[in-house]
C-alpha cells in the first residue's frame, strides 16, 4: 500500500472520533482563501469600529483642501468639501456594513423559514405563501422606503432626539433604509429554497424518514435544509452585495444616508461623476470602490467555505 | 387618379386608389380589402405638411407623408407574438426561441427611418406637458415658445417684448386700457385666421379655475380676472378682456402694469386653438392635425425619445424662421447630455440642470461654453413663526456667517454671482439696494445679543432641501460654516420634491434653500412673491409697510421714483426685516459651437427663441 | 392570478396615496386657491381614498377604469393617459429587457457550467472571480465606465439614444452584466451539486458517456435554481431600469417607474406596478411549469 492511502485512513479514523459540526469547522479552517478572507474582514471590521479613535480627520470637517489628490496626510485624496476621503470611506463601511448585515439577516431568517414551509407544506398553503411573496414583490420596496421616511422620520428624530442624543437621532433615516432593503431582501431567497425543498421532498431519503414516523420538523430540519445550505449560502453571498448596491442606487436618488454621513454606495454614487471625458478625479471613485468589491469579494470566499464545510455530501466528496 | 390592385390566385385582395389634384399632390388614399386580415381605411390629405397616421385593428400603424411615401411600423403584435413563443418553452428550443427574440428584436430597431434634423437641441427633463396655461417648467416653456405665440413674443436679441400676432396697440393715458391690433395675416397652421377671440378664448382659459393652471396669476393684472380665477365672479364676460372686432382686442387693467407687454409674450398668454381643445380635452395636444399659433407645428413627441417641430409656413413671419426641423431631446443625466453634445449628436446643449458643476472649471474655459446673467436668485427662507428664528437678529447672524464666495467658487462653479441682495443684477430699470455681505465677527456679536453666546443653548434646527447633487454640497458646506463660526447645531434635511414643497408650503421647515426665475424683465417679478397676500412667500413675513412700498411702485409711472420705492420695500426684505437671504444669482451656461450655431443671443430672461436659431454648414 | 392583482393594485394604491405631497405641489403654488381645488377635483383626489379606488377599478363613475383596460390619465404627464405612455415607452424597454435577459444567460449558463466542471481548481476561481465583480461593481459605474471608453475614446459605439442596433449593444450588456454574474454562480452551484449526487455516479458506473451525463441528466437539474431565479429577473428586466435608460437616454419604462413615484403621480404608479406584477405571475407560473417539465419528480397535486 502507498502512503497516501496511510494518509486517508488516518483521517478516517480521525473524522470518526468527532461530530460532523467539528469536522466541518476543521474543513473550514483549512482552506486558505477563507484565512485570508477571514483576517482581512477582521481588520476591517477592528479599524471600522476604532477608527474615531485613531483618526486625525474628521468625516465631516470642511477644508480649504479642495479635490487632493492622494498624499502622504491624505491617503485616499480629499473631496470636494476637502474632507478625507480615507476617513469617510471607514465611516461609510459602518452603514454598508449594517445594511448588508441586516439585510442578510432578514433574507436568512424570513426567506428561508417562509420558503421552507411553504415548498414542504405544499398545497394550498403553499400557494398562498407564494402569492403574498409575489404581491410584495410587485410593490417597489423604494415606496415602502418613500413612505416610511416622510410618514414617520420626524416623529422618530424627535423620539430619539429626546430620548437619547442629537447623534442618535441623525440615525433615525438609516432605520428606514433597513425596513425598507428588508422587506425586498428575503423575497427572492424564499422563493428559491421553495423551490429546492419542492424538488427535495420527494427524495427518497424524505420518503424514508417519513416512514420511520420522522416528525415535519425533523424532516425539513434535519434532512431537507442540509441539502439546501449550498443554494442557501451562494444566494445570502449574492444578497448582501445586492443590499449594498441598491442602497446606493438609493443614494444615487436622494434616498439614501443623510448628508453629511456616507455608506459605501453614496461614495460610489458620488464618485460615478467623476467618470467623464474632460477630467477625472479618480481617488473619488477608486477607493470606495475598491473597498467595497475587496470586501465583498472577501465574504463571497468566507461564504464559498462555509458552503464547502457545512454540505452533507462534501464528505464522500473529498 | 391612380388605381393599383392586389391580387393573388386570380381574387382581387386589396384596391388601392389613390388621387392627385392638378399639381400632382396626393390627395386622398383609399384602401379597401375583400379578404380580411387586411385592413380597409381612407386617408384624405389635409393641404398641411404633416404625416398622418393610420391605426390598423391589429394594432400596428401606417404613417403617410406628403408626396404619398408611405411608412409603417409594427410594435405590439410583434411582442405578443414573442410571448406566444416563450410559451412555448422547452430546453431544447429554448437557444432558439433566444436567437429568434434577438433577432426580432434587432428588426424592430432597425425599421426606423427619419429625416435629419436640421437642429438638435437637448432641452432637460421630459416636459410634462406643452399646454401653454399648464407648462410650468422653463425648459418646456422653450418648445412651447416655439409652438404657441402671444400678441407680443421676444426679441431674440435682448428679450424684449416686440410685436407678436398684434402688428401695434395703444395704451390709455392713465394706463389702464389697452387696445391691441391683429395682424392680417396671423393664421393658424391649418389656415384659419386668428381672432381677437380666440385670444379672449385663451385668457379666460388660463383664468377659468377648471383649467388648473398654476400660472393664472400672470393675468391677475387684468380687471375681475382674479375674482374669476378665485370663483368670487362666475361670469368669464366680467373679465377685462373684451374682443371689439375679428382684429381688435381691448383690455382692462387693474391698475397701471408698466409690465403688461412684456407680460403678452409669456407662453401663459400665448393662444391656443379653441376647437382642437374643446374637441379633445387635455390630450388635445395629440390631435393631428393641430393647429398652432407660432412659429412651428409638433411634428411628433415621442416620450423621453424626442420632441419634433417642423418650421410652419403659414406664420405670419415665416420668412425669418431660421431652420426646419428641429428636435428638442429629454435628458434628465448631465453626463449623457454631456456626451451627446460632444460626439455631435446635439448642437446645443441649454438647461442648467444639465451643467456638470464639478466640471465647470475646465468647460468653462472652453470656446463652446458661453456664460451670461440672467433673472434668478438662489437664497434661503427663514421660517420666522419658528423659534428662534423669529428674533431678527438670530437671521442676520445667520446670514452673516454664509461664505458666499466660498460656494459660487467651490461648489457651484459656473461663474454666478455671490448675492446680496434679491433682485438679480443687469436690469436697466432697477438696481437694488445692498444687503449684508460675510461678518462673522458681527454675527457673533448678534448671536450673543440674542441669547445665544458662542451658539450656547442654540436649539437643533434643520435646513430643508431638494434632493440634488449640488443643494447637497451647499447644505453640507452651510453646516459647517454655521458650526465653525457661530458654534450652532444644523441638521442637514434632504427630502425629495415633493415632500420639499408640501413642507415648504405648510411652513414645516426652520430654514430652507428656495429659488425664484424672473417671469419677465422687472422688479416686480421677484418682489410681489413676499407680499403677505402672496402664496408663494411662505416665511410667515407679513409687513404693512413692504406690501404698501411694491403696491405704490407699480402705480408709480414715473420710472425714477418706482426704483426708489421699491428700493425702499427691497431694503426691508434684505436689510431690516431679512426673511430671507439671497446666497447667490444664477449664470446661464449654454453649450454650443459658435462655427456651427449662430443666431443665439444672451439676455437676463435666459430666452433664446428658437426661430432665430441657424445651424451652419459644417466647413471641413 | 385576478385575486392577487386586485391585492397588488390596492395595496399599492394604499401606499401611494399615503405618501406625503399631492402631484400638484410645485416650487410656486397654483394662483389661486379656487384652482388647487379645481385642479384636485377634475382628478378626484379631494374624495375619499375608497371612492377614489372603486372609481380607478371602474365600478363605480364613468366608463372607464381598470375593468375596462384604462389605467386613467397621468397626473404629470398631462396630455397623455397612462396607457399612451405604456404603449409608446412599454416595448422599448421589454425589448431592451429581453436582450438583456438573453445577454445574461448566454455569459452566465456556460461560465457557471464551466465552474461547475473545474470545480476547485485554478478554472474555477477565475470564473468566480470575473462572477462576482460582475455584480458587485453597481451599473451606475459600469455604465459610464463603458461609455467613457468604447464610445467616447475608442469611438465604436453611438454614446446614447436609442434606435438602431448599434446604440442597443451597450445598454444590453449594462443591465444583463450584472445578472449574468448572478446566473453563472447560481449555476454552478446548481450543476455541481447534481453533478454529485448519486444518480450521476450511478450513471457513470453504467457507463454513460460524460458528455450524455452533463446534458442529458446533470444540466436539466442544475438549472433550476437559475430558472427559479429567471422568473423574478425576467419581470424586472421587461419592465425597465431606471439606471440604465437614465444614463442611455432610452425611451422605456424604467424611467417612469422611479420618477412617477417621486412625482405621485398615482395613476401612472399603479398603472405600472399592476404591469409588472401582472408579468411576474406569468412568468413565476412558467416557472412553475417548467420546474416540473424539468425535473419529473416535481408534480402538482
Amino acid at each position: 500500500m502507498s502512503s497516501g492511502s496511510s494518509t486517508l485512513s488516518a483521517e478516517r479514523i480521525s473524522a470518526a472520533r468527532s461530530s460532523p459540526n467539528q469536522r466541518a469547522w476543521r474543513r473550514f479552517l483549512r482552506s486558505k482563501p477563507v484565512i485570508i478572507s477571514g483576517i482581512f474582514l477582521l481588520v476591517l471590521l477592528t479599524l471600522v469600529f476604532l477608527w474615531p479613535l485613531i483618526s486625525t480627520y474628521k468625516p465631516d470637517a470642511t477644508t480649504d483642501a479642495q479635490f487632493k489628490p492622494p498624499t502622504s496626510t491624505h491617503w485616499f485624496g480629499t473631496d470636494v468639501h476637502g474632507r478625507d476621503l480615507l476617513s469617510r470611506t471607514f465611516y461609510g463601511a459602518r452603514i454598508s456594513l449594517l445594511v448588508g448585515a441586516v439585510g442578510a439577516m432578514v433574507s436568512l431568517l424570513i426567506g428561508v423559514t417562509w420558503g421552507a414551509v411553504a415548498g414542504y407544506v405544499g398545497g394550498r398553503t403553499d400557494n398562498a405563501m407564494m402569492r403574498a411573496v409575489d404581491i410584495l414583490y410587485a410593490l417597489p420596496s423604494i415606496i415602502f422606503v418613500i413612505v416610511l421616511k416622510s410618514a414617520f422620520e420626524k416623529d422618530l428624530k424627535t423620539f430619539l432626539g429626546h430620548h437619547f442624543s442629537i447623534i442618535t437621532a441623525s440615525y433615525a433615516s438609516m432605520v428606514f433604509l433597513f425596513i425598507g432593503l428588508g422587506a425586498v431582501s428575503w423575497l427572492t431567497m424564499a422563493r428559491i429554497v421553495r423551490g429546492q425543498v419542492l424538488s427535495l421532498r420527494s427524495r427518497n431519503f424524505v420518503e424514508a424518514s417519513k416512514a420511520l414516523g420522522a416528525s415535519h420538523t425533523r424532516i425539513l430540519f434535519k434532512h431537507i435544509l442540509p441539502n439546501i445550505y449550498g443554494i442557501i449560502i451562494v444566494y445570502l453571498t449574492l444578497t448582501v452585495p445586492a443590499i449594498i448596491l441598491y442602497e446606493s442606487f438609493l443614494s444615487y436618488l436622494g434616498l439614501g444616508v443623510q448628508p453629511p454621513q456616507a455608506s459605501w454606495g453614496s461614495l460610489i454614487a458620488e464618485g460615478t461623476q467623476q467618470i467623464n471625458s474632460i477630467r477625472i478625479y479618480w481617488w473619488l471613485i477608486v477607493f470606495p470602490g475598491a473597498m467595497l468589491a475587496t470586501t465583498l469579494l472577501a465574504l463571497n470566499f468566507l461564504g464559498d467555505g462555509l458552503r464547502d464545510a457545512f454540505d452533507p455530501r462534501s464528505d464522500s466528496r473529498k | 387618379m391612380s388605381q393599383i390592385t392586389l391580387k393573388s390566385n386570380a381574387t382581387t385582395r386589396v384596391t388601392t386608389t389613390r388621387s392627385y389634384d392638378n399639381l400632382n399632390r396626393l390627395r386622398s388614399i383609399r384602401s379597401s380589402a375583400s379578404v380580411s386580415p387586411v385592413a380597409s381605411f381612407n386617408y384624405i390629405d389635409r393641404d398641411a405638411n404633416q404625416p398622418l397616421r393610420v391605426d390598423l385593428a391589429d394594432g400596428s400603424f401606417w404613417i403617410y407623408e406628403y408626396g404619398g411615401r408611405v411608412s409603417s411600423r409594427k410594435r405590439w403584435s410583434e411582442v405578443f407574438f414573442g410571448i406566444r413563443i416563450l410559451t412555448s418553452f422547452r430546453i431544447s428550443q429554448c437557444a432558439l426561441t433566444m436567437v429568434l427574440w434577438l433577432t426580432f428584436f434587432l428588426l424592430v430597431g432597425c425599421s426606423r427611418s427619419e429625416p435629419k434634423a436640421d437642429l438638435v437641441i437637448i432641452n432637460g427633463a421630459e416636459p410634462g406637458t406643452l399646454d401653454p396655461a399648464l407648462v410650468t417648467v422653463q425648459a418646456d416653456s422653450r418648445i412651447v415658445r416655439a409652438l404657441f405665440e402671444g400678441l407680443t413674443r421676444l426679441d431674440p436679441k435682448t428679450a424684449n417684448a416686440i410685436p407678436g400676432l398684434a402688428q401695434r396697440w395703444e395704451i390709455s393715458p392713465d394706463g389702464i386700457n389697452y387696445t391691441f391690433y391683429l395682424r392680417t395675416n396671423a393664421v393658424w397652421s391649418t389656415g384659419e385666421p386668428i381672432t381677437a377671440a380666440d385670444v379672449v378664448y385663451s385668457w379666460r382659459r388660463v383664468l377659468d379655475p377648471i383649467t388648473g393652471s398654476e400660472y393664472a396669476g400672470q393675468l391677475f393684472f387684468i380687471k375681475n380676472a382674479e375674482d374669476f380665477s378665485s370663483g368670487k365672479i362666475k361670469d368669464p364676460a366680467q373679465v377685462g378682456v373684451k374682443a371689439i372686432d375679428a382684429r381688435t382686442l381691448q383690455v382692462e387693467l387693474v391698475s397701471p402694469t408698466p409690465f403688461f407687454v412684456d407680460l403678452c409674450a409669456f407662453q401663459t398668454l400665448a393662444v391656443v386653438p379653441r376647437q382642437t381643445i374643446e374637441k379633445f380635452g387635455d390630450r388635445w395636444l395629440m390631435a393631428t392635425p393641430l393647429p398652432t399659433s407660432g412659429a412651428y407645428t409638433l411634428e411628433f413627441w415621442h416620450l423621453l425619445d424626442k420632441i419634433r417641430v417642423r418650421k410652419n409656413p403659414r406664420h405670419w413671419d415665416a420668412a425669418n424662421i431660421q431652420n426646419n426641423l428641429v428636435d428638442f431631446l429629454p435628458s434628465e443625466s448631465a453626463m449623457t447630455a454631456m456626451n451627446l453634445y460632444q460626439a455631435g449628436q446635439a448642437d446645443i446643449l441649454w438647461d442648467k440642470n444639465l451643467i456638470p458643476a464639478d466640471l465647470m472649471d475646465v468647460l468653462g474655459q472652453r470656446p463652446d461654453c458661453h456664460r451670461y446673467n440672467y433673472l434668478g436668485t438662489f437664497f434661503m427662507r427663514f421660517n420666522i413663526l419658528k423659534k428662534p428664528f423669529d428674533d431678527v437678529r438670530v437671521r442676520k447672524a445667520l446670514a452673516m456667517t454664509i461664505d458666499r464666495k466660498r460656494i459660487v467658487e467651490r461648489i457651484t462653479r459656473s461663474g454666478e454671482e455671490p448675492a446680496t441682495h434679491f433682485v438679480p443684477g443687469g436690469m436697466s430699470i432697477y438696481t437694488s439696494p445692498p444687503g449684508y455681505g460675510y461678518d462673522p465677527e458681527t454675527a457673533r456679536k448678534l448671536l450673543a445679543e440674542a441669547g445665544f453666546p458662542n451658539g450656547k443653548n442654540f436649539p437643533p434646527f434643520q435646513y430643508l432641501f431638494k434632493a440634488g447633487e449640488t443643494d447637497k454640497q451647499i447644505a453640507v458646506e452651510l453646516q459647517a460654516m454655521w458650526r465653525e463660526q457661530l458654534g450652532i447645531p444644523m441638521e442637514i434635511r434632504q427630502a425629495e420634491s415633493k415632500v420639499y414643497y408640501t413642507s415648504l408650503h405648510d411652513m414645516d421647515y426652520d430654514v430652507g434653500r428656495s429659488s425664484w426665475i424672473g417671469d419677465y424683465n422687472d422688479p416686480n417679478t421677484f418682489l410681489d412673491m413676499f407680499m403677505s397676500n402672496n402664496g408663494n412667500n411662505y416665511t410667515g413675513w407679513k409687513n404693512a409697510k413692504y406690501d404698501e412700498l411694491v403696491r405704490e411702485g407699480n402705480r408709480q409711472m414715473d420710472p425714477k421714483k418706482r426704483e426708489k420705492i421699491l428700493q425702499q420695500a427691497e431694503t426691508l426684505l434684505i436689510h431690516d426685516d431679512l426673511p430671507i437671504t439671497p446666497i447667490y444669482f444664477y449664470a446661464g451656461v449654454l453649450f454650443y459651437r459658435t462655427n456651427e450655431v449662430e443666431g443665439i443671443h444672451y439676455n437676463l430672461l435666459d430666452e433664446h427663441p428658437i426661430f432665430a436659431i441657424k445651424k451652419l454648414k459644417r466647413k471641413t | 392570478m385576478f385575486p392577487v392583482l386586485l391585492i397588488v393594485s390596492s395595496i399599492g394604491f394604499v401606499l401611494i396615496r399615503s405618501m406625503p405631497g399631492g402631484p400638484f405641489d410645485s416650487e410656486r403654488k397654483p394662483a389661486s386657491a379656487e384652482i388647487e381645488r379645481n385642479l384636485k377635483a377634475k382628478f378626484h383626489l379631494d374624495e375619499p381614498l375608497w371612492k377614489q379606488y372603486l372609481r380607478y377599478l371602474g365600478v363605480t363613475g364613468d366608463a372607464s377604469g381598470l375593468i375596462r383596460g384604462d389605467l386613467g390619465p397621468s397626473l404629470k404627464y398631462r396630455n397623455h393617459t397612462v396607457n399612451d405612455i405604456l404603449k409608446q415607452c412599454l416595448p422599448v424597454s421589454m425589448t431592451l429587457g429581453a436582450m438583456s435577459f438573453c445577454f445574461a444567460m448566454f455569459t452566465g449558463i456556460p461560465l457557471g457550467c464551466y465552474m461547475a466542471l473545474r470545480r476547485g481548481q485554478w478554472g474555477d476561481h477565475l470564473g468566480g472571480f470575473i462572477a462576482m465583480l460582475s455584480f458587485c461593481v453597481p451599473n451606475i459605474v459600469i455604465a459610464p465606465l463603458l461609455i467613457l471608453w468604447l464610445a467616447v475614446k475608442l469611438h465604436l459605439l453611438p454614446v446614447a439614444l436609442w434606435g438602431s442596433p448599434s446604440q442597443m449593444i451597450l445598454p444590453t450588456i449594462v443591465l444583463g452584466l450584472y445578472f449574468s454574474g448572478r446566473i453563472a454562480r447560481l449555476m454552478r452551484e446548481g450543476l455541481s451539486t447534481t453533478l454529485h449526487s448519486e444518480f450521476v455516479t450511478t450513471a457513470r458506473a453504467k457507463g454513460v458517456s460524460e458528455t450524455a451525463i452533463l446534458w442529458k441528466h446533470a444540466f436539466r437539474l442544475g438549472i433550476l435554481p437559475v430558472v427559479s431565479y429567471s422568473g423574478p429577473l425576467l419581470a424586472d428586466l421587461l419592465t425597465g431600469s431606471f439606471v440604465v435608460e437614465n444614463i442611455f437616454q432610452i425611451p422605456g419604462i424604467g424611467v417612469f417607474f422611479i420618477n412617477s413615484i417621486f412625482n405621485r403621480d398615482h395613476t401612472m404608479t399603479v398603472g405600472l406596478v399592476l404591469v409588472y406584477a401582472a408579468l411576474l405571475l406569468i412568468l413565476n407560473m412558467l416557472v412553475d411549469l417548467s420546474y416540473s417539465l424539468l425535473d419529473r419528480r416535481v408534480r402538482y397535486e
